[in-house]
């Protein structure tokens, strides 16, 4: 499948989690921190910690270790506390 | 209302809905995964097959959150939301159940130190779900440190997925602690201290070192780890003066035992001890109607979980009129597993010594980056005296993860002493988004 990842286009595997995506491209960070900017990535893996939380068609604060990637997903980096517009 | 409900398909969660299965019950088993097994039997969802196969009569609701429990008349009322992660486009159910087993796991303890806050320090828990569930290994030059046996199987998922292991760093002195206990809890795993032999003969064949009374006390980096500090540890785990050393690695895997899940637990008003839900030799808990298994009730391992989760679910079907079978087996594997959880617990401390592995400006709370000082300053010049309070002072713990990951740390560095359960206290059990919350409710 295909998937966008801060507008370039790649291809993931069914059964991907959008970290797993991240992860195996050499990504280490796709947060910044509300207060001081600060990057994050994955802590906890495991659904617990909500560092790793990243935009996913438009819609922020998704946990990027739990969500699963389907065909067509666009993934982009999450500044601070972003809000529905 | 005639259903038994689970909440957690690892060890504990599949065998309590398996034996109220085969009890003659049907069963309503809810995990958050989209493959059964938990953390422990973590499989590859890459992979096209499910590992595990379940009686007909037990309903696994995959990719499905407990976002909040409430009593009613006659049992629980379970509210659910079933879809990819973090919505929207999940569905709502609520479930109203008169045998509710909770079979919520736990997570790794991570104790603050300078930089823990960088990307590329996970928790250990983190590099074995992701080398086991996604076959990403998290850095090439990967140092683990922590204490518990835990360390031993994550640095062989790391070793199974490519990564050089620079080492597993004790903070304990097991050997001693073992020691120190002859007799008892030892004998009653056997089996365990061979998978754990199993586990150390495959680091020792790679040339893992393995370093006990050592820690990692800071990590360096700018935008994500570069090289960490390790040191010595006395026997309070302070450092040894003099031992710092710089070590060169790109992730550093931390884990201190396990915090339980206890969410739902507190929210069902169960009674704790020790900061685990009580239970008596049926996993009945304070709660008439409610169940608990596995590191919900202490700390002890997936037979031991499997074999909770056996007789919970056996429980859970009698009262729902069934009349299983007393499961003999189950309760004299629970017995002796309690009694080698016992001996670990007492082999694996938390020394007090990590508090001064933190300095002023390092974050404690990691959601809304408050640091050691904020918090002191708080505790002492501001003279805050209560969980709730020090929560609304210093906005430790009222972040996304709701004081999960720093909530323990706090409660200690404060001395509060209500702390712990004020942060395991979520009337939303799981985070949902405003429009979920506006849908009209489902039964």
């Amino acid at each position: 499948m295909k998937v966008r990842i801060d507008g370039e286009e790649t291809t993931a595997l069914e059964g991907q989690t959008v970290a797993g995506v991240l992860l195996g491209r050499g990504l280490t960070s796709w947060r910044t921190t509300r207060g001081s900017g600060r990057p994050r990535g994955v802590f906890c893996g495991i659904g617990v910690c909500f560092d790793c939380l990243v935009v996913v068609n438009g819609v922020a604060d998704v946990r990027a270790c739990q969500r699963l990637v389907r065909d067509g997903d666009d993934i982009r980096v999450q500044h601070g506390a972003e809000l529905p517009s | 209302m005639s259903r038994v409900v689970v909440v957690g398909a690892g060890p504990a969660g599949m065998a309590a809905a398996r034996a109220a299965a085969q009890a003659g019950t049907d069963v309503l088993l809810i995990d958050s995964g989209a493959r059964l097994g938990g953390q422990y039997h973590r499989q590859d969802t890459r992979a096209g097959t499910e590992r595990f196969t379940l009686p007909a009569r037990v309903e696994h609701l995959a990719e499905s959150v407990v976002w909040a429990l409430e009593p009613v008349a006659g049992g629980h009322r379970v509210h659910v939301r079933t879809g990819p992660a973090d919505g929207p486009g999940r569905s709502g159910r609520s479930i109203d159940t008169p045998a509710l087993v909770l079979a919520t796991g736990a997570f790794d303890r991570a104790l603050p130190f300078p930089g823990w806050d960088l990307p590329g320090v996970f928790t250990a828990g983190a590099a074995q779900a992701l080398a086991k569930g996604q076959g990403v290994r998290v850095g090439e030059r990967v140092l683990l440190a922590g204490t518990g046996p835990f360390l031993l199987p994550v640095a062989r998922s790391l070793l199974d997925v490519g990564a050089e292991v620079a080492g597993v760093l004790e903070a304990g002195d097991p050997v001693t602690g073992w020691l120190a206990r002859p007799g008892g809890g030892l004998s009653a795993g056997i089996g365990k201290l061979g998978e754990l032999a199993g586990y150390a003969s495959v680091l020792a064949r790679q040339r893992v070192p393995y370093r006990r009374r050592t820690t990692v006390i800071e990590a360096h980096g700018t935008d994500r780890v570069e090289s960490v500090t390790t040191a010595r540890l006395r026997p309070d785990w302070t450092v040894v003066p003099g031992s710092a050393r710089r070590v060169e690695v790109d992730a550093v895997c931390v884990g201190f035992g396990f915090t339980p899940q206890l969410e739902l637990a507190v929210a069902a008003r169960c009674a704790l001890a020790d900061g685990f839900v009580t239970v008596d030799a049926a996993q009945a808990t304070s709660v008439p109607g409610v169940f608990a298994a596995g590191e919900l009730t202490g700390i002890g391992g997936a037979e031991l979980s499997a074999a909770e989760g056996e007789i919970a679910g056996a429980s859970a079907a009698r009262l729902l009129g069934a009349h299983p079978a007393p499961p003999v087996r189950a309760l004299r594997k629970a017995r002796r597993g309690r009694r080698f959880a016992a001996a670990l617990d007492a082999a694996y401390p938390v020394r007090d010594g990590w508090r001064t592995w933190l300095r002023e400006d390092t974050l404690v709370c990691r959601c809304e980056e408050v640091t050691y000082g904020e918090l002191r300053g708080a505790a002492r010049e501001r003279e805050v005296c209560g969980g709730r309070a020090l929560k609304l002072v210093t906005r430790a713990g009222l972040g996304p993860c709701q004081g999960r990951v720093c909530g323990r740390a706090v409660a200690e560095l404060t001395g509060i002493p209500d702390a712990a359960a004020t942060f395991a206290r979520r009337p939303i059990a799981a985070p949902i988004r405003l429009g979920e919350l506006a849908e009209e409710p489902t039964l």
